[in-house]
């Protein structure tokens, strides 16, 4: 048997990471984006707005049963989701845009999955400590302490998730009446399902998952590398001036060293887990805890600050060649930037446009299709027809239907009690079903192309009202 | 190597199995232990599925359709039934009211109209189409119930009677009539020259030959002296630009001389009568309701 080496690792078990707490400018922006972004997601539902009487008065609301959605002044029909198509392009190409000039900025302070990760940290650390603490924690024996801090800990955690997956439900439901319904204990098994699942992911991605989510399950922080370039901002750290790092004692000479006095505050702070001192690094989320990390070492050993901070890799290049001075310089407006701000505002105008446009009536038909057409005792055809009439408006209202371009032709509405076709009546927000049969002389082609029109009935004198129009045929022998 | 030592794979430091094919050797490395707990597990939830849901098939047939029962006696069989008396249940809420109105009253109310039609539609596919197709167009011999040409009458009330009692059905009261066969009593020649005649009414040719008495003689008694026929008799109208069994002069003469009859069953024993109502509403329906 021949000597065998050490068996290789396939798996590299993962090491907790535990965040230091830091002070600083871009910790204080971290804290603000907290608060608003999860106000935001916490409040939102609460808002209102008026609609009248046939529609809900919450201002964000997917109403999944009556198919509608709406977000303030906007109210979307299931057949204009590309409404949604096009928020999901503004949003990717604002993403391109922001990553661009900023770098990870998103990643490093408005993800979700960053701020409840930050959320639950901060929860960790005001029940077990700060970083040495809570490392110590997870070394020591089961205890009664330990096991208390921990049970607080992981409720706590549990609490935030419930509080997260709660609110969620809000979006689907008009939220006073729910909350009401929750309160009792009185909640249908749809929206328990989306809480318990909710709760669940929350605690297990922000409390277990964490920085993993971001390294191996999220596309976006892989792909956004691909909008870098030397003018982006990313985090740096500035080797010419750190290096040789070494430990430092007080008074002792500058020369000769470099300013980084390897304290490992970056390191220790970075809820990633790495070393910023290796260079830009595929985990890097751009939060610059780091940056506040050194430059408080930096007041204490009083040197200049700025040895991690955001920079481009343009201005290390140019203050290497002697080209700058310190200045940071960010040419904000690039082939690139430029090429996303205008796809930012062409989709944006579109949307604006169409949204702006958007028809409140709308007329659709179907040709019957079994039988295409009735020949009838007289020697003329009827052909029949499903007529929808759409009315977006948050008023009834009536309507004539006519057609236009079919000679001879006759046009009648079947229907419960007396439905004629000069006064169809469409509730406010909702859909008219209407039977409409079309009789006319056999024409001349097998299949005749003509038109139906719908008009709004409007009092006499006051202005016109709303029309759609659909392009529809008259079938009066087989092909 | 001796036998007693096992060996052990240079690469990886996992043992081998001892297997060896074409040089490759297999690794021991057994499935995870959780993997195979859960294996157990799901071992032990199959046994419970025997005890709780019918499973396996047994020779005498003691469960519902052959088989072991289950312990809590649930069959897909129950369960469809289950969910049938459902759907009579929510339909009950509307079958009351339904069967109290008249059609003058349903016809007035949108939601026992729109439930009629659906309930109707429904029937229809199921009991109807094989003969009237599923549009309700028919075809040659099969009436088109679309149309404005009807052989007893087009009103809710006469449908509703047609599909109670049928035509030429078993029903005591079903509607007949039976055309003779006027081969037997009338020459190629008299046939010919009534199909002339009859053809006449719509074709515009002024036809003023012999064919015009033996019509009024041996036709009109039914199909009128107007040739537009007589409801009462189910006789159709012959003055329209609808043919049941085809409008060639070739067709009408074959129909002369040999008439055939359709047959429809009675609905009244096999469809109750609520069922028989919607039906009713749901032919009236269709754009040929008078």
């Amino acid at each position: 048997m021949s000597d065998s080496a050490a068996p290789i690792k396939l798996f590299e078990k993962k090491e907790r990471i535990f965040p230091k707490r830091v002070w600083g400018k871009y910790r204080k922006i971290k804290w603000a984006v907290m608060v608003t972004t999860l106000a935001i997601y916490y409040l939102a539902p609460f808002l209102r707005w008026d609609r009248g009487p046939h529609a809900p008065d919450q201002a964000i609301l997917i109403d999944m049963p009556a198919r509608r959605a709406y977000f303030f002044f906007i109210e979307i029909w299931p057949q204009e989701v590309y409404y949604l198509t096009g928020i999901l392009i503004l949003a990717a190409v604002a993403l391109f845009f922001v990553t661009s000039l900023f770098g990870r900025v998103w990643c490093g302070y408005a993800c979700p999955q960053t701020v409840w990760t930050d959320l639950f940290v901060w929860v960790e650390r005001i029940v077990q400590g700060d970083r040495a603490a809570r490392m110590k924690l997870k070394k020591a024996p089961w205890s009664v302490g330990k096991l208390w801090k921990m049970a607080v800990t992981h409720s706590l955690w549990l609490l935030i998730g419930l509080l997260t997956g709660g609110a969620w439900v809000f979006y689907f439901n008009d939220a006073p009446t729910l909350i009401d319904h929750i309160i009792h204990l009185d909640v249908p098994m749809s929206v328990l399902g989306w809480i318990i699942a909710l709760t669940f992911s929350t605690y297990l991605m922000a409390g277990f998952a964490r920085e993993q989510v971001c390294m191996y399950m999220c596309p976006y922080s892989r792909f956004q590398s691909a909008m870098f370039d030397k003018d982006t901002l990313i985090i740096t750290y500035d080797e010419d001036r750190g290096e040789k790092r070494g430990k430092h004692k007080k008074g002792e000479s500058w020369e000769g060293r470099g300013h980084c006095v390897d304290c490992t505050a970056c390191v220790q702070v970075c809820p990633m887990g790495i070393d910023i001192r290796d260079g830009l690094q595929m985990e890097c989320i751009a939060c610059g805890l780091c940056v506040d990390a050194c430059n408080n070492i930096m007041d204490k050993v009083e040197l200049p600050r700025g040895l991690i901070r955001y920079d481009t890799t343009h201005n290390q290049d140019q203050r290497r060649a002697g080209e700058i001075e310190k200045t940071v310089q960010t040419h904000l407006l690039r082939p690139r930037t430029f090429w996303y701000l205008t796809i930012l505002s062409v989709v944006g105008v579109v949307m604006l446009f169409s949204l702006v446009n958007r028809a409140p009536v709308e007329l659709h038909v179907l040709h019957d299709r079994n039988p295409l057409f009735v020949p009838l005792s007289d020697g003329t055809v009827r052909n029949g027809y499903n007529v929808k009439v759409l009315n977006k408006s948050y008023e009834d209202k009536y309507f004539r239907l006519r057609i236009e371009g079919l000679d001879g032709a006759v046009v009648r509405a079947q229907g419960a009690g007396d439905v004629q076709i000069d006064h169809l009546h469409v509730f406010a927000d909702s859909v008219g079903h209407f039977r409409v049969f079309v009789t006319a002389p056999k024409q001349s082609k097998a299949r005749e192309n003509f038109r139906f029109i719908i008009e709004e009935v409007v009092p006499e004198g006051t202005e016109v009202g709303e029309q759609a129009v659909y392009d529809s045929h008259f079938a009066s022998r087989s092909q | 190597m001796s036998d007693n030592n096992v060996e052990k794979d240079d690469f990886t430091g996992v043992e081998t199995t001892g297997h060896e094919w074409d040089g490759i050797k297999e690794l021991n490395n057994p499935a995870p232990r959780w993997w195979l707990i859960v294996l157990l597990l799901c071992i032990l939830w199959a046994v419970g599925y025997w005890v709780v849901y019918p499973a396996w098939p047994t020779l005498s047939g003691d469960g519902e359709r052959g088989g072991t029962q289950g312990r809590m006696g649930w069959t897909q069989y129950s369960q469809l039934k289950e969910s049938q008396a459902e759907i009579v249940a929510r339909r009950a809420a509307y079958l009351d009211r339904f069967n109290a109105a008249s059609f003058e009253e349903i016809e007035a109310d949108d939601t026992l109209y729109a439930f009629a039609v659906a309930g109707g539609a429904s029937a229809f596919k199921d009991n109807c189409a094989t003969c009237h197709g599923t549009g309700g167009s028919g075809s040659a011999g099969y009436p088109n119930l679309l149309d404005d040409d009807w052989l007893w009458g087009g009103d809710v009330d006469t449908i509703h009677e047609t599909i109670r009692v049928g035509v030429r059905g078993e029903h005591d009261e079903t509607r007949f009539s039976e055309m003779p066969a006027f081969g037997d009593m009338l020459n190629t020649k008299e046939i010919s020259d009534i199909s002339d005649y009859v053809l006449s009414f719509t074709n515009g040719s002024g036809y003023a030959g012999p064919g015009k008495d033996l019509f009024e003689q041996q036709c009109s008694a039914c199909h009128g002296m107007d040739g537009k026929g007589i409801r009462d008799f189910g006789a159709p109208n012959l003055a329209d630009a609808i043919w049941f069994y085809g409008g060639t002069k070739g067709d009408i003469m074959s129909q002369i001389r040999r008439p055939k009859h359709g047959v429809m069953p009675s609905w009244a024993a096999r469809l109750d009568e609520s069922t028989i109502r919607q039906l009713a509403i749901y032919v009236h329906s269709l754009g040929g309701g008078e």
